[in-house]
């Protein structure tokens, strides 16, 4: 099969003419990345007397705050301040939220948290050392609320609201009506439907959030420097906060930054809080995020619950889709969200023309992280329902799922193209692209692998995604959330305005600054190569400084790293103005050249007339004359060699009062298709082949493009196959290591097949469309639907949620499992407590024979004495009320050993037939609570000792130990009924026959 | 994410070492390649008083071959093990184990003591050393004494190494002529804790499989080879077996799964096994 | 190594003297016993070409040569790494003559790096490991690779360049 062209053939660059853009230029952020001498944010100096932070996170996933101590933690040494929820309330103020519903998200907790990981205080040391040492030393009170764990959970009536005042979860409910849905159900030959659901996952930058704050009294204004990645939409959310006017924040951005991919978004609470704490210290302070902490806490792609109808004809094409939508966007609503649900609303019917459209968007609040910008925002949660949608209609129609989506295709002809939604799809020829993708991507010798593995036996399966991509975020979508009535008392937003300035210095050095917040991408790069074809200099010539000073340089609300802008807006906003100031460099000129000003002409270094080329002048000469010699310019003509340009797309209008709404600029194209195969033993998923066609209008820089797709392309690996933020059902966090968050390495990612074809833009000033996101989009459910190819070859009708993992494929393609054998151990006289999952938590059974009476056995149950030497690592026992007690107990297992004030009550007395024993505690390794019922039995022998047991353990141990979780608990509950059975008088636990068998075998040399 | 306070004491001497233990008791932790150590002191989920670090006892570092025994001494590195020329006619499971452990890059500094003293249910050095029926040498101020791989591991991070103890070295016995070994495992991404890892031995007159991942520690079964092969009623062994190893649900992977692997790749490895006797 | 002589017992509260031969250079800093050495080169000794990504030794992002040996930074204490010569990404091109080394240029070139955070660790573990295994196969490349994880490149990039370094090249296409 031929690959594509890879854009590795690099061009260099010395000496190369013009034009630059469209070239493989390598890339001029790289040689201070390999050399080591890049600075990213942790790298800056910073000033005298910084203090460092460390935040003490909720271990709780709901609970009321009823108090904090700090007194022991100020004490430690080197502990300079520790800030809580009323500093906040004194200084501060709470987060604007999108939607109008009284729930109030402050930097620190206030009266309550709300997800596993919520800050609730931060200590302020001489170094990050000495603030944790101090962070295990303050005291919180917490009184634990029923959690809120699920999108069917949050919208039952009677769940716990997370925010009282709103009253419900459900916080907020639109619905859309487009062209005439009813009547299109009403007319079609069927209705298709699927419901999908999409879990919280993450890019998780390498880099994790860092913020570096100083507050000036005398002029009551902050100084931050953060990886911050915009939207600068929420600058005024953090000002606001911090009560000042957006000029009194001053917010810098590293040379630097370690990847976003949106995620880098979520820091601006942060921003608002080491402001809070610089200012409450009265010195410098220093923030740097850790993995453990970014994962359980930073921020998360929304789940989302998704059902459609689609209204389709015999032959496949649908004439109207039916949504229902639901979106998990966590503990708090943070700017700028409710978007993830928004952003795609002008492209809810994807790539294909379908005039009739009937959606129901609802917004619900859970006891977890809060949501925000992720790679693909929005456009994974709506494909993988419209995709798996569009390949059942193909399979309940019994028609090839290729034929459906060509069907199905906006048609070229129909460019521009106005969706349903009020989206404008700019350019592209879809159905063709499609074609091209078929042929170059060989799907034919696909297939026939396909068929040969299958005649094996083997399970393969092709899947195919055909999405738009959405670039350069309109402000105004978000508005959509918002009633047309809301929205006129509110003002018109729209647009999507980039900044980029230009400037010749006196020698005819060129500097190009943006407001782009670039994470990675070569932003320099690609600005160098637009602005030196404009002046017709070398590619080295140009200078670009991607630093960002909301002090100094020229910014707007939709500046940041976000929307795939980059291409499309910003490096059109750059060209725009460099256009302009060569322009303004012609007119300098045109006198001396005796030429007009449209004939002048830049190319080669040098500036002349069109019609005299030999005489020209050099450029830094031209730039030279405007800087020395200004007096010289004919009246009312500018000297200044510097020029700034505001561009936003003509088409970005503010959402209709019938809600049709252009979310976007620019729509490129994808067409994907893969095979996979499915290991019958293990149900190990393996990417057999993935062609990946874009469209993206005009390509600024191939390999630049091709880095896109391929990172694009390893997240949607990822999101399909690996990555899930897991909870518990009750709420605690299992995912807060790189062990346990599982990203896929090197030899999980394939090499794509990447094929091209450009549809120029006709919004933007370069043609370019935005690139880096869509495979976020298409991927995952493109796999998914490969995988329903595979299974359907089985009979197997159902698709695993995301991730698609081994355990997950096994239970569909593997026969129902044999019974646990009669003589297998578990249904013996001694069991072990056997897990039992479910409900919340830990749960498991177990019994024990012991030679006392039950009296006997209920009188050591019921003496303090006896039970502080059951209870494991008791230290003390205090009895506090009757049958209750506060207990000091070191719990752990091997060196993982946490110090414990446990609760522990004695309940439901039945003397001496049963009782319950319930017990919590809390400690800096987590949380732990647990309830056991016990039941005495009479027998021949004494008694038989029977128990059920639940068990929760949250806070950090969860998130870092979930792997052993359960056999650590098990272990630990198992040691307290041995102990029980040894002071009842029984026989210590017979060791297992396996271990017992081995040895004998070993003394008879059998088995060495 | 920063330990905790500590001392630090890097010892002359494996004597020097076990002195410091023996007064530290419970507060002391010995530290040698630090590979699971170091994350967890990390996180603070370990704060011990006193750490002390076996890393550069020369006197742990012996890889050698004695009295039919491969004896790794605790400063040992995976790495050292994996290029000894000869590991694969020597332990041919460990051979096929090891690339298994972690990544080269804690390959390189991670140690097979370490390991096992660790105790993690899913790690494979573990797993190896209970399957080949190997043992632990344990060595305090006053005596050395050696426990027999079996009997080593009570569950998640447990073992019966008492606080003064270190782990001196642990013993595979040699493979024997015509013995057979086979390794597979199955893990979420390469180099991940193993959801179910199984070893197979067949040797003599008996197959033996070990897993690790399911139960709360490395756990081992045989039976009798009927006519030179395995015995007909396999998958309903392995199908008990399964169930006696009691897994759990977690976020990757359900109990359901770990027993199906245990009845498929059990019975691969050990038609693997069986297959390959020398 | 060099052998040790004699105990030595650090005490948690002092910051103790920590010499090493960094990139060529003898360096001395200070550090208490519970310092990283990820954090006594990046803070204590200013090379900040190191980066931390976890802190838990699964990216990869803070590797370093141990006395040759690719190692996680993170999960190495300061003081344990008194005496030893350790070699981070600053020191390739210094021990180049100044100039990027061929690995270097073939990560430019392929585009094997975007943000850049990843990828000092994961040269550090390359030329450790190419030392080792000069011609590896992609299979093997892939598995040493896996030690690292890098969120921007899908590592299509840093494949082919070491492919190309090493005289070979990258399969363009899974499996087929």
């Amino acid at each position: 099969m031929t690959a594509t062209q890879t854009a590795t053939q690099t061009i260099e660059t010395k000496a190369s003419p013009a034009p630059f853009v469209g070239r493989a230029m390598p890339r001029v952020e790289d040689a201070a990345l390999l050399t080591g001498v890049a600075r990213y944010a942790d790298d800056l100096p910073v000033k005298p007397g910084t203090l460092h932070a460390a935040i003490l996170r909720s271990p709780h996933a709901h609970a009321d705050l009823l108090g904090i101590d700090t007194a022991a933690a100020l004490a430690v040494p080197g502990v300079a301040a520790v800030v809580t929820g009323a500093d906040a309330q004194r200084h501060a103020s709470a987060f604007l939220v999108g939607v109008r519903a009284p729930m109030e998200h402050w930097c620190l907790a206030i009266d309550r948290v709300r997800h596993v990981g919520e800050p609730v205080a931060v200590v302020l040391a001489d170094s990050r050392y000495l603030a944790e040492d101090a962070l295990d030393r303050i005291e919180v009170r917490y009184r634990p609320l029923p959690p809120v764990t699920s999108i069917a959970l949050a919208l039952e009536e009677g769940s716990e609201p997370l925010h009282p005042a709103v009253g419900s979860n459900l916080v907020n409910s639109r619905r859309f009506r487009y062209g005439d849905p009813e009547a299109a159900f009403a007319r079609a030959a069927r209705t298709v439907s699927v419901e999908v659901e999409y879990p919280r996952n993450s890019c998780t930058p390498m880099e994790c959030f860092v913020v570096l704050a100083d507050y000036d009294a005398a002029e009551d204004s902050y100084e931050v420097l953060s990886n911050f990645s915009g939207p600068f939409a929420v600058h005024p959310v953090m000002a606001r906060a911090l009560k000042v006017p957006g000029s009194r924040l001053r917010l810098k951005t590293p040379p630097h930054s370690g990847g976003s991919f949106g995620n880098k978004q979520a820091v601006f609470p942060y921003v608002v809080l080491m402001g809070l704490c610089a200012r409450v210290a009265g010195r410098p302070v220093k923030w740097v995020e850790d993995r453990l902490e970014h994962l359980m806490a930073a921020t998360s792609a929304t789940a989302r619950r998704m059902r459609i109808d689609a209204a389709v004809e015999p032959d496949g094409r649908v004439l109207a889709l039916r949504m229902e939508q639901t979106e998990d966007c966590g503990a708090y609503l943070r700017a700028p969200e409710p978007a993830s649900l928004y952003r795609n609303h002008g492209n809810l019917t994807g790539a294909y023309d379908i005039p009739n459209l009937a959606v129901s968007n609802r917004i619900v609040v859970t006891n977890k992280t809060p949501t925000g910008l992720n790679r693909g925002f929005g456009g994974g949660q709506l494909y993988y329902g419209l995709e798996r949608l569009m390949n059942r209609v193909a399979a309940e129609l019994g028609l090839d799922p290729l034929d459906v989506i060509r069907r199905n295709l906006v048609a070229a002809d129909a460019m521009p193209y106005r969706t349903a939604s009020g989206g404008t799809l700019d350019s592209g020829d879809y159905r063709a692209t499609l074609e091209q993708a078929v042929r170059e991507g060989a799907l034919d010798t696909l297939k026939a692998r396909r068929d040969a593995l299958r005649a094996e036996g083997r399970l393969y399966g092709i899947g195919y995604a055909a999405v738009v991509e959405p670039s350069i975020s309109n402000m105004g979508y978000i508005t959509t959330v918002l009633t047309a009535e809301e929205r006129h008392k509110a003002g018109p937003k729209n647009g999507a305005q980039a900044t980029a300035s230009v400037a010749v210095d006196p020698t005819g050095g060129v500097s190009v600054t943006v407001a782009s917040a670039p994470q990675g991408q070569g932003h320099r790069t690609v600005l160098a190569q637009v602005v030196a074809d404009v002046f017709g200099l070398r590619f080295e010539d140009i200078r670009v400084n991607t630093d960002l000073d909301t002090g100094k340089d020229a910014w707007s609300i939709a500046s940041g790293n976000y929307s795939s802008r980059f291409a499309g807006a910003v490096a059109g906003a750059a060209q725009v103005a460099a256009t302009r100031l060569r322009g303004r460099m012609a007119a300098l000129v045109a006198g001396p050249l005796n030429c007009r000003v449209e004939d002048v002409r830049f190319a080669g270094g040098k500036v002349f007339s069109d019609a005299n080329p030999d005489n020209s002048l050099s450029f830094s000469r031209v730039a030279a004359a405007g800087h020395w010699a200004p007096g010289t310019l004919p009246d009312g003509q500018e000297a200044a060699l510097r020029e700034t340009a505001f561009w936003t797309p003509e088409p970005l209008k503010a959402p209709t009062d019938a809600d049709h709404i252009n979310s976007s600029a620019c729509y490129g194209f994808i067409f994907d298709f893969c095979g996979v195969e499915i290991d019958r033993t293990t149900g190990a998923l393996r990417i057999d082949r993935y062609v990946t066609m874009h469209d993206a209008g005009r390509l600024l820089n191939p390999l630049l493009v091709e880095g896109q797709i391929l990172g694009g392309f390893a997240h949607a690996v990822g999101t399909a196959l690996y990555e899930e933020y897991a909870y518990g059902d009750d709420g605690r966090f299992l995912s807060g290591t790189f062990a346990d968050y599982l990203v896929p390495t090197a030899c999980e990612v394939p090499v794509p097949v990447i094929l091209h074809r450009e549809s120029p833009s006709p919004v933007t000033p370069l043609g370019a469309k935005g690139v880096g996101e869509g495979n976020c989009m298409s991927t995952p459910v493109c796999l998914a639907n490969a995988v329903a190819d595979a299974l359907s070859g089985i009979a197997v009708d159902e698709v695993p949620s995301l991730p698609i993992t081994p355990a997950k494929l096994a239970a569909l393609i593997h026969p129902p499992e044999p019974p646990r054998p009669a003589s297998a151990a578990g249904s013996g006289e001694t069991s072990p407590p056997a897990a039992v999952k479910g409900g919340r938590g830990l749960t498991g059974e177990g019994s024990r024979e012991v030679p006392a009476t039950p009296e006997q056995v209920w009188a050591i149950l019921l003496d303090p004495k006896e039970l502080a030497a059951l209870l494991p690592g008791c230290e003390a026992l205090d009895l506090v009320g009757p049958n209750a007690y506060r207990a000091e107990v070191v719990v752990g297992i091997g060196p993982v050993r946490g110090r414990y004030t446990a609760e522990v009550a004695l309940s439901d007395l039945d003397p001496p037939n049963a009782l319950t024993l319930t017990g919590s505690g809390s400690s800096a390794l987590g949380t732990g609570r647990g309830t056991g019922h016990v039941r005495l039995e009479r027998t021949a022998g004494g008694t038989r000792v029977t128990y059920r047991y639940s068990a929760e353990v949250g806070g950090k141990v969860a998130a870092v130990g979930g792997r052993m979780l359960d056999s650590a608990s098990r272990l630990l509950i198992g040691q307290f009924f041995e102990k029980l059975v040894a002071r009842a008088g029984g026989p210590a636990a017979r060791p297992e026959t396996p271990s017992l068998l081995a040895r004998l075998l070993r003394l008879l040399g059998l088995n060495r | 994410m920063k330990p905790a306070s500590f001392d630090y004491l890097r010892p002359a001497t494996v004597a020097d070492a076990l002195a410091a233990l023996a007064a530290g008791g419970d507060d002391a932790r010995v530290i040698a390649g630090g590979q699971s150590l170091m994350p967890m002191l990390n996180m603070r989920l370990v704060q011990p008083r006193l750490l002390i670090d076996l890393g550069r006892l020369e006197e742990l570092r012996t890889l050698r071959v004695e009295d039919g025994w491969l004896s790794v001494g605790a400063a040992v590195t995976q790495a050292e093990v994996l290029a000894r020329r000869t590991l694969a006619q020597e332990v041919p499971l460990l051979a096929a184990a090891l690339p298994w452990v972690g990544h080269f890059q804690t390959r390189n500094r991670g140690t097979l003591c370490g390991s096992v003293a660790h105790a993690d249910p899913s790690a494979e050095t573990p797993l190896c050393l209970v399957a080949t029926g190997g043992e632990v040498v344990l060595r305090n101020l006053r005596r050395r004494r050696t426990v027999a791989a079996a009997d080593f591991f009570l569950g998640p991070l447990t073992t019966v190494k008492a606080a003064d103890e270190i782990v001196e070295c642990i013993r595979f016995p040699l493979a024997r002529p015509g013995s057979g070994h086979a390794f597979r495992e199955q893990s979420m991404r390469h180099g991940d804790f193993a959801i179910a890892a199984c070893a197979a031995t067949v040797d003599g007159e008996r197959a033996s499989l070990a897993v690790g991942g399911v139960a709360d520690r490395p756990t081992t079964r045989s039976w009798p080879l009927v006519a030179g092969g395995l015995p007909p009623d396999l998958d309903d062994a392995l199908n008990a077996f399964a169930w006696d190893l009691g897994g759990d649900d977690d976020q990757h992977a359900t109990a359901r799964y770990r027993r199906d692997l245990v009845r498929r790749i059990g019975r691969t490895v050990l038609e693997e096994a069986l297959s390959c006797r020398r | 190594m060099p052998p040790l002589t004699s105990t030595s017992a650090l005490t948690a509260e002092t910051r103790h003297a920590v010499s090493i031969v960094l990139n060529g250079t003898p360096r001395t800093g200070h550090a208490h016993p519970r310092l990283l050495l990820s954090d006594f080169l990046r803070h204590e000794l200013g090379a900040h070409g190191t980066r931390v990504g976890c802190e838990h030794g699964v990216c990869g992002a803070c590797t370093v040569r141990i006395e040759g040996v690719a190692q996680r930074a993170c999960l190495t204490l300061a003081v344990q790494a008194d005496g030893r010569r350790i070699d981070t990404v600053e020191g390739l091109a210094q021990a180049n003559g100044g100039r990027m080394t061929a690995l270097q240029e073939a990560f430019r070139r392929h585009h094997a790096l975007q943000c850049g955070f990843c990828t000092a660790g994961i040269l550090m573990s390359l030329t450790d490991y190419l030392d080792r295994n000069p011609k590896p196969t992609e299979e093997e490349l892939r598995d040493m690779l896996s030690g690292h994880l890098c969120r921007c490149t899908g590592y299509a990039g840093i494949v082919r360049a070491v492919m190309e370094v090493t005289g070979q090249t990258m399969k363009e296409v899974a499996h087929v």
